[in-house]
C-alpha cells in the first residue's frame, strides 16, 4: 500500500465539535461558504477578511492545525494564476507597462484588484474543502449527497470509484513493479530499446489494466446480483438532524448572508 | 421453518450446461446436500466446479436439469427468493466487497431484501459477531487484511440468513493463521456448504463428505476420509493428499 487515501484522512477520526456535525450540514455549510465567495464582489477586503476569520476559526475548533489547511491549500494557486490576465485586461487607472516583444501591456488599478479577490477567494474555497475532507469521512459525504436527492447512480458511481481507486492503484504498481523486476541490461550494453518499443509495452501495460478492471467489474456485478440487487440502489434512510446541527448550520449560514449583505449594501 | 421433513438445503437433478460456443461445462450433475451437511467440491481447474456454483443462485441459467434450493426451484420467479438462501462467497474478496465500508457491504444484502433499518443494523452487527469482525463496521475494505476481508465476505452472506453457502475457494492465498481461524469458523457456522477448493486440508479438517468434478462430471461422491486415503484416485485427477 504504496499509495494510499490522502495525508488528510489521518484527521477524519478526530475527535471535535465539528467532526461530530452531521455530514449534511458540513456539505451545506461548505457549498454556501463557497457561493458565498463567488458572489462577492471584488475588492470587499473586509468581508474576506471575515470569511476567512470564520473559517479559520472552525479550522480551529476541528483541531485541525492551521498551518496544515493553509499550506495544502496552496494546490489551487496555479490554477488562479490563470487570472493573472484580469490585471491587463481590465480598463481602468494605469498603473505600469509591460513590454513583451510586439506587446505593451498596461496593468490597471481595477484589474489588480480584481486579480488579489480572486486569487484569495480561490485559496479560501480550497481551504474550506479541505476543512470538510479532513472532518468529514468520505462515505458520509456520500449519504449526505444521497440525502440531498442526489440521483442514487451518480452517488453509487462515486462510491464504487472511491471503493476502486486503491484496488486500481495497487495493481497498477504490481504491474509497474514487474516490468521493473524485468528491465534488465546485458553488461556494457545499452539496456531499456527504443522509445517507440517502450511506448507501445506502456500501452500494453494500460491496455491490460482496463481488461482486468474490466473482468473485475464483471465479477462484482455478479457478486451484486448474487446479494439480491436487481438494479435498484438501496442504502438506510437517513437520520433527521439534530438540534445542535439544526442551530450550527442555520447559524452559520446567516454569518454568510450578513457578510455577503454588507458587502453588497455598504 | 418448522417441517417434519427437513428438506435438503440442495437438490441438483440432471443439470447440464452447454456454454454458448459449444462446451460442455456440465453433464447431467445429480446432488444432494441435507440441511447443514457440509460438502467439499474438489477437482482440478476447468473441472466445472465454479460453473456449478454459479447455478445454485441462477446466476448461470441450465440447460437442463433442475436445481432446487431448500425446496425452491431455481428460476426467473423465484430468483429473490433463491438469492437469499445462497449465500454465494467469490475467491477474491476485493470482488465480493464492493461498498466503501464494511457496514455498507453487510447491509447489502439485507437492504435488498427490503428488511427495515433496525432488522438491517441487527442482522450486520450479528454476522459481524460471527465472524469475529465486531467492530470494523466502519472501516475501508481496503484497510483490511486479506484474512479480515475474507471474514467480513462470509458476513456479507451471513447477514441474509442463508439455508447454503456456496464459497469458492475461501483459503486460497492464507497465511497459516488467517487459514487456522477460517477453518475454526467454518466448522461452527450451522448453514450446509458446498465449498469449491484445492486446499486439501481444509477438506479433511472441516468437511465430512467430498465430491470430486472432472470434466464437467461427478466421477466420486464419498466420505471424505474414504476418498483422501485413496491415493490411486487423487492421483487420477490431479490430488493430493493431505
Amino acid at each position: 500500500m504504496s499509495l494510499t487515501s490522502s495525508t488528510l484522512e489521518r484527521y477524519v477520526d478526530r475527535i471535535s465539535p465539528v467532526h461530530a456535525l452531521d455530514a449534511r450540514v458540513k456539505v451545506l455549510m461548505t457549498l454556501g461558504y463557497i457561493l458565498t465567495l463567488a458572489f462577492l464582489p471584488n475588492g470587499e477586503w473586509a468581508a474576506l477578511a471575515g470569511l476567512a476569520g470564520l473559517l479559520w476559526w472552525g479550522v480551529w475548533q476541528a483541531r485541525i492545525g492551521l498551518g496544515l489547511v493553509l499550506r495544502r491549500a496552496f494546490v489551487a494557486l496555479p490554477f488562479a494564476l490563470v487570472a493573472v490576465s484580469l490585471v491587463f485586461a481590465r480598463p481602468g487607472a494605469p498603473l505600469f507597462d509591460l513590454t513583451i516583444g510586439p506587446w505593451q501591456l498596461t496593468a490597471s488599478d481595477a484589474g489588480l484588484i480584481a486579480f488579489i479577490s480572486v486569487v484569495i477567494k480561490s485559496w479560501l474555497s480550497v481551504q474550506a474543502a479541505l476543512m470538510l475532507i479532513a472532518t468529514t469521512q468520505v462515505v458520509d459525504v456520500f449519504l449526505a449527497l444521497r440525502a440531498f436527492r442526489l440521483p442514487t447512480v451518480l452517488v453509487a458511481v462515486m462510491a464504487f470509484a472511491y471503493r476502486y481507486l486503491f484496488v486500481l492503484i495497487d495493481e497498477a504498481s504490481r504491474m509497474l513493479r514487474a516490468r521493473e523486476c524485468r528491465s534488465a541490461a546485458h553488461h556494457g550494453r545499452r539496456g531499456g530499446g527504443s522509445i517507440g518499443w517502450r511506448a507501445a509495452v506502456v500501452g500494453q501495460m494500460v491496455g491490460t489494466l482496463f481488461l482486468r478492471s474490466y473482468e473485475r467489474s464483471e465479477r462484482i456485478y455478479v457478486a451484486m446480483l448474487s446479494r439480491g440487487y436487481r438494479g435498484e440502489v438501496r442504502t438506510l434512510d437517513t437520520q433527521p438532524l439534530d438540534s445542535r446541527d439544526r442551530g450550527t448550520l442555520i447559524g452559520v449560514l446567516a454569518t454568510l448572508a450578513l457578510i455577503i449583505y454588507a458587502a453588497l449594501v455598504w | 421453518m418448522s417441517e417434519s421433513i427437513p428438506r435438503p438445503a440442495l437438490a441438483v437433478h440432471g443439470l447440464r450446461h452447454v456454454y454458448p460456443d459449444g462446451t460442455v461445462a456440465l453433464s447431467t450433475i445429480d446432488l444432494t446436500v441435507a440441511a447443514g451437511e457440509k460438502v467439499a467440491l474438489v477437482g482440478p481447474n476447468g473441472a466445472g466446479k465454479s460453473t456449478l456454483l454459479l447455478h445454485l443462485n441462477g446466476v448461470l441459467r441450465a440447460t437442463a436439469g433442475q436445481v432446487a434450493v431448500a425446496g425452491t426451484l431455481v428460476g426467473e420467479r423465484t430468483l429473490a427468493e433463491i438469492r437469499a438462501r445462497v449465500g454465494m462467497v467469490f475467491q477474491d474478496p476485493d470482488d465480493q466487497l464492493f461498498s466503501p465500508t464494511v457496514f455498507d457491504d453487510v447491509a447489502f444484502g439485507p437492504l435488498h431484501m427490503g428488511y427495515p433499518r433496525d432488522e438491517v443494523t441487527r442482522r450486520v452487527a450479528a454476522a459481524l459477531e460471527q465472524v469475529g469482525m465486531a467492530g470494523f463496521e466502519r472501516r475501508m475494505p481496503h484497510h483490511l487484511s486479506l484474512g479480515q476481508r475474507k471474514r467480513v465476505a462470509i458476513a456479507t452472506v451471513l447477514s441474509m440468513d442463508p439455508a447454503i453457502l456456496a464459497l469458492d475457494e475461501p483459503s486460497a492465498g492464507l497465511d497459516p493463521r488467517a487459514r487456522r481461524s477460517l477453518v475454526t469458523l467454518l466448522q461452527q457456522l450451522p448453514q450446509a456448504m458446498l465449498v469449491s477448493t484445492h486446499d486439501m486440508r481444509l477438506v479433511r479438517d472441516v468437511f465430512p463428505r467430498m465430491v470430486v468434478l472432472s470434466g464437467g462430471m461427478i466421477v466420486a461422491d464419498a466420505p471424505s476420509a474414504t476418498l483422501l486415503a485413496d491415493a490411486a484416485l487423487l492421483d487420477s485427477y490431479g490430488l493430493e493428499a493431505p
